[in-house]
């Protein structure tokens, strides 16, 4: 089966009512799909292999995502924050493609590499006009592959990973009733085109039929506007949004959200300070944590907005801890924790997350990673409670191993982050001649404090851990290195300790 | 037959997406599905009327078959003359 039957079934449901608005542009089903059928056209054409976004979300995004799939051709959005340099591989790699969007760029970064391009404007207008209404079109089947997107490579180069139909349609019918949004129901969507995230709102908003509200770059007054203009009913949004749209509410710039019933997030980790706040800022609004990857198609386990009041107003710190959570697995995945021998482990015990189901593609395009028995290894290091709530403690890549001890980067971090001079802290592994490797330490001295002594700080993890946990080797910078959906680049701060 | 083949009732409007299937015949309003639909409609059969729903999925005991209703239609949907129930997604609350 086609993720465009998801649009195909919109359409045919609710022909008039409004999908998409962008940009003061409104669009409905009907409009999109004619689009997407006129961007079939195109794309078949064209004889590519990848249909590539290099570009802002906008409507052409949508039409581009159905459009490929009915083609049955991957579509590929990018990241247009890439350096140069590393967007040419890119580039490289899905060539030759139909590349929706910046240009001037792809001529001048892979003029060389048989790349069809449009701007969004004509490739927008050009699908509205291609679509030959009546005539009988043989659309893809839908056995391929959907999409394809890059890593973010916070660890090492970015990998292709590859979503089939099959993944994103396990996930959408498994986790969204058709045509559930009431017609005044809009989703905020602000996350990149490139995101997992922002392919997953795509589909689920289509096919519950409820509107998407696209902001195409994130800016907290100007996300705070939108949302009461549209009166948006749900958001998603990553850590640092929801970090600055607290920043701008605290410094009293007012918004009426009266109608927003529910804010979504993840992509990265949610500190626990900021979503208390959120909390308290926005007490009729409901919370949920949602944890996935984009080789799972999107989330695989999710806290709950019952669950973050509960955890909020208990006193049990066990329940409390739960605001730190990644909640529970969907009922639709099953999720194991497992040593460095594959075995299972029991609750409470750190190790590596393990994830199956319909919706776990766990294919790039070079190897698949599942196991003989379908299972993906996320390299996220984890565990999960006795009453089933999974915990995050950083990659698995990121684990320092010091003489054969494993150690988790977060639980160092944690600790350090208590010192009240202590602003943001990575601790990432050091080459070490005696251990193999060492605990290295960058710290953010907090705004208008005096950064902590190396001493002061050594002492506070000898008492609160264990003295292999001490860093061997601090140092103090302004601020650490995020990419712009709030990872933090590890391998960066790698290379400032190597220096 | 493979998954992804869509069916359409011989009897009503009725249109579905096979998502998992097993030997048996599937069937809408009494009357086997077919990829085209018939010259002359078949009868929609009382015992098979109670309606198909869009976007719901029908599933058996068994769970050896799986439809997605793409076009809702009077007719019900079976295997083999067994009636086959709705299953429900598991919304989330939102989450993307």
């Amino acid at each position: 089966m086609n993720i465009a039957l998801l649009l195909e079934m919109a359409a045919d449901a609710a022909p008039d009512r409004i999908a998409l608005v962008c940009d003061g542009k409104r669009w409905t089903y009907g409009d999109l799909l004619a689009a997407a059928r006129g961007a079939f056209e195109i794309i078949q054409e064209s004889g590519v292999e990848y249909v590539a976004l290099l570009d802002e979300s906008s409507e052409a995004s949508m039409i581009a995502l159905f459009g490929a799939a009915l083609a049955g051709v991957p579509y590929c959005p990018l990241n247009y924050r890439l350096a140069d340099e590393d967007l040419t591989a890119l580039l490289s790699r899905i060539a030759p493609a139909l590349v929706i969007g910046d240009e001037e760029r792809v001529e001048r970064l892979a003029g060389d590499q048989g790349h069809t391009v449009y701007s969004r404007k004509l490739f927008t207008l050009k699908s509205q006009e291609t679509w030959p209404e009546g005539e009988e079109r043989e659309y893809d089947p839908g056995e391929g592959i959907a999409v394809q997107l890059f890593t973010s490579g916070t660890t090492a180069a970015p990998k292709a990973a590859i979503l089939r139909h099959s993944n994103l349609l396990g996930y959408i019918l498994g986790t969204v009733e058709f045509a559930s949004a009431d017609e005044d129901d809009a989703a905020l969507v602000v996350v990149p085109p490139y995101h997992i995230a922002g392919i997953s709102a795509l589909l689920s908003s289509t096919y519950a039929n409820r509107r998407i509200v696209m902001l195409p770059s994130f800016e907290p007054e100007a996300w705070l506007k939108l949302a009461e203009e549209e009166k948006v009913t749900n958001a998603f949004v990553v850590p640092t949004m929801m970090s600055r749209i607290i920043e701008k509410l605290n410094e009293g710039v007012s918004a009426n959200l009266a109608s927003l019933r529910a804010i979504a997030y993840g992509g990265g980790k949610m500190p626990r300070e900021i979503i208390e706040k959120a909390l308290a800022l926005m007490p009729k609004t409901g919370f949920t944590n949602s944890y996935g990857l984009t080789e799972t198609s999107s989330t695989i386990a999710l806290l709950g907005p019952d669950e973050h009041r509960e955890a909020l107003a208990s006193d049990d710190p066990k329940i409390r801890a739960r605001l730190t959570s990644l909640g529970i697995p969907l009922p639709t995945v099953e999720i194991e924790i497992r040593d460095e021998d594959g075995n299972v482990l029991g609750p409470n015990e750190p190790g590596e997350i393990f994830v199956r189901g319909e919706q776990v593609s766990g294919e790039y395009k070079e190897r698949s990673a599942l196991d003989a028995e379908g299972w993906f290894p996320t390299r996220d290091a984890g565990y999960m409670d006795e009453d089933g709530y999974l915990f995050l403690s950083g990659r698995a890549d990121d684990v320092i191993v010091r003489g054969g001890e494993n150690m988790s980067p977060g639980e160092i971090e944690d600790v350090v982050l208590t010192h009240p001079a202590v602003g943001d802290a990575c601790a990432v592994a050091i080459p070490s001649v005696e251990w193999g490797e060492a605990v290295g330490m960058a710290i953010v001295p907090r705004d208008g404090h005096e950064a902590p002594g190396e001493d002061e700080v050594k002492e506070l993890v000898r008492t609160r851990l264990r003295s292999s946990r001490v860093p061997e080797k601090i140092v103090y910078v302004e601020e650490l290195p995020y990419n712009e959906m709030g990872k933090l680049l590890r391998r960066k701060v790698k290379e400032i300790l190597a220096d | 037959m493979k998954p992804g083949t869509r069916l359409k009732s011989a009897a009503c409007d009725t249109e579905v997406m096979v998502i998992r299937t097993a030997g048996g015949t599937i069937e809408c309003g009494g009357a086997a599905m077919a990829e085209e639909k018939p010259a002359d409609a078949a009868a929609l059969s009382p015992d098979h009327s109670n309606g198909s729903l869009m976007g719901k999925r029908y599933v058996d005991a068994d769970n050896a078959y799986e439809l997605l209703c793409v076009k809702p239609g009077k007719g019900s949907l079976s295997v083999d003359g067994v009636a086959l129930v709705t299953k429900d997604a598991k919304p989330l609350p939102a989450s993307d």
